[in-house]
């Protein structure tokens, strides 16, 4: 309730504690846990508003409005809005590329930390090392470096193109093939599935090894084992991972921007969304239409991740909700 | 004698196999990165006819090549460029972080769970809906092509990954300590530098670690804010290097990108059980 009064107040009192202390008959509290509490929280809660709500709700304002950072914002209602959807097909191939590329990249990612995190749960030797070698890539990917890699790879002398010759496949260039290059960002994010296999390990090793025990006496079969005891036992940390997934690979933006040149090519076929933004926001200025993206965008990240959630009752199974 | 007496049960052959199959995938995994070192040491021919990571000598002539640009900028200014901004990151995220964190884990205030489900929200917020009106503000500021919209924000906490995982490591610490300190008469600010910090060692580390990768690696908001070469970093600068010199130098090229991801490898050397528990608590992307 007096928040407004005793937040300035600290910066008297708490200089001397010991003062303060001994002049009143030794009150423990000299400040009550609500003033302290948002004294603490007070460089967060500039940051917030400054920073990420503030930003968050202009940006929906500016959506509605023509913006080029020199001219005052002109409103033109839900007119970017209407463009994106009917009179934009870059925007639209964005959406198509993006979704392409996170429902793929995504589920395999998983798929492959979690394979590596079954292989590595057993009691075997070297796994710290074949655990730094799996996960480095994860530490490194998002890097320009890395991107610049990944562009020589598949280029058109690229270790791919020389590899498949060995076996006849004369191959193009792939970055520069409208229908191969947005895989080659794919086997990229692939590539750092290790981060995630780090979560699975984890995960593996809070399964209770009676389970397993009492399995086996029962005549319970390894493979019987994972779908019985592992699988359901690690939904929760699938599940959490799921959402991590979509959440970041919506946002993917330095391969794509590396790879076509910031340019989204070949036709388009790596423009991803967030590289779409770019483009219109801070290439062509167009503020507000950038902005109308940027809130399509948290809205659909946002439907995903709450469909994860809601379906999640139906497929994650919680210990304590045996 | 992988299989020696301590796993008399386990079927040796099996453990062989699995042997087998994990050194394939990391030869696979490592192979990308193998031929990115072994290139940087080749001469321009011999990079895409030789699919061998091993180069035929140790000639650091690429690095020499590579180091300086065509436009007089040269890699020293990048990476001192890297680093100025990697280490203000670094101290806005461990203050900023460890204040809210506290407050989070261990004062009763009002409205405490509301702004608990906000900041993990914030987690979800894409940054593409905030960068046109941040861009504005900074801007307005006259703060463009400085290093400040790269460091300020992190002094006031925005990454709220960092104010989970030490939330989660303060409620970790016993809370006796903190009782005894205030029956001694500490306030809630001694208790923090007092107790609080020293404790919470571990979780600063993997801040620390997490904050410097992220931002040494970051391309987006460098090369939204950072427009002359003397201000670029080391992704910036790598990315002028491809536009610049792109289609003629491979050696120096690879052996600048080699280079720069040496930062990274080293911390992940010294820190690796740190990097390890912090990814598995919390979920941080590597």
């Amino acid at each position: 309730m007096a928040i407004g009064h005793s937040s300035e107040s600290p910066a008297a009192t708490g200089v001397s504690p010991s003062r303060a202390g001994t002049r009143l008959t030794r009150t423990r509290k000299p400040l009550s846990d609500n003033a302290y509490g948002y004294l603490f929280l007070s460089p967060w809660l500039v940051g917030l508003l400054v920073f990420l709500a503030g930003p968050t709700l202009v940006s929906l304002y500016l959506s509605f409005t023509d913006f080029n950072l020199l001219q005052p914002p002109k409103w033109v209602g839900a007119q970017n809005y209407i463009t994106l959807f009917t009179r934009d097909p870059r925007y639209l191939k964005a959406l198509r590329v993006t979704f392409t590329y996170v429902f793929t990249a995504a589920p395999l990612n998983l798929i492959f930390a979690l394979l590596l995190a079954l292989l590595l749960n057993s009691k075997i030797r070297g796994i710290s090392f074949y655990r730094a070698v799996y996960y480095v890539p994860s530490l490194l990917g998002g890097s320009v470096a890395i991107a610049i890699l990944w562009q020589q790879i598949f280029g058109l002398d690229g270790v791919v193109s020389q590899i498949l010759g060995f076996f006849g496949v004369h191959g193009t260039s792939w970055v520069s093939s409208p229908k191969q290059a947005l895989w080659t960002l794919v086997i990229l994010h692939v590539w750092q599935f290790g981060s995630a296999m780090i979560i699975f390990l984890a995960g593996l090793k809070q399964i209770p090894a009676e389970l397993y025990e009492a399995a086996t006496i029962d005549g319970a079969g390894k493979v019987r084992r994972f779908w019985f005891i592992t699988l359901p036992m690690l939904t929760p940390v699938i599940f959490f991972n799921l959402v991590l997934q979509i959440i970041n690979s919506f946002q993917a933006f330095t391969p794509a921007f590396i790879i076509s040149g910031g340019k989204g090519g070949p036709l388009d076929s790596t423009l991803f969304y967030t590289l779409y933004v770019y483009i219109q926001g801070f290439t062509n200025f167009r503020m507000g239409y950038a902005s109308a993206m940027g809130w399509i965008l948290l809205i659909i990240i946002g439907v995903f991740t709450a469909l994860a959630f809601l379906s999640s009752k139906y497929w994650v199974h919680y210990d304590d909700a045996r | 004698m992988a299989t020696s007496a301590r796993t008399v049960w386990v079927f040796p052959f099996s453990q062989l196999l699995t042997h087998l199959v994990l050194l394939a995938g990391a030869f696979c995994m490592l192979y990308p990165l193998l031929w990115m070192i072994g290139s940087s040491f080749k001469p321009d021919s011999e990079i895409f006819t030789d699919l061998s990571p091993i180069p035929r000598s140790l000639d650091l002539t690429n690095y020499i090549r590579g180091w300086v640009l065509g436009t007089g900028t040269s890699f020293t200014t990048f990476y001192f460029n890297s680093f100025v901004v990697c280490a203000g990151a670094i101290i806005g995220n461990l203050l900023s972080c460890s204040l809210a964190a506290y407050a989070f884990a261990r004062i009763r205030f009002r409205l405490r769970g509301m702004w608990f489900a906000v900041m993990l929200g914030t987690l979800m917020l894409p940054f593409h809906v905030t960068v046109v009106p941040q861009y504005i503000i900074f801007n307005t500021l006259g703060w463009t092509n400085t290093f400040l919209p790269l460091v300020v924000p992190k002094f006031f906490a925005v990454d709220a990954f960092f104010i989970f995982l030490m939330v989660q490591f303060i409620r970790g610490i016993p809370i006796e300590l903190e009782q005894a300190a205030m029956v001694d008469g500490c306030n809630r600010f001694q208790i923090f530098t007092k107790i609080i910090l020293p404790l919470l060692g571990p979780a600063l580390v993997t801040t620390t670690i997490f904050t410097f990768i992220w931002t040494y690696n970051d391309f987006f908001s460098q090369l939204l804010y950072l427009s002359t070469e003397n201000h670029y970093t080391v992704s910036l600068g790598l990315r002028l290097f491809l536009d610049a010199s792109g289609q003629s130098a491979w050696g120096p090229m690879f052996a600048m990108t080699t280079l720069s991801l040496v930062p990274v490898i080293l911390v992940f050397a010294f820190f690796q059980r740190r990097l390890v528990e912090g990814i598995a608590t919390t979920g941080l992307k590597g």
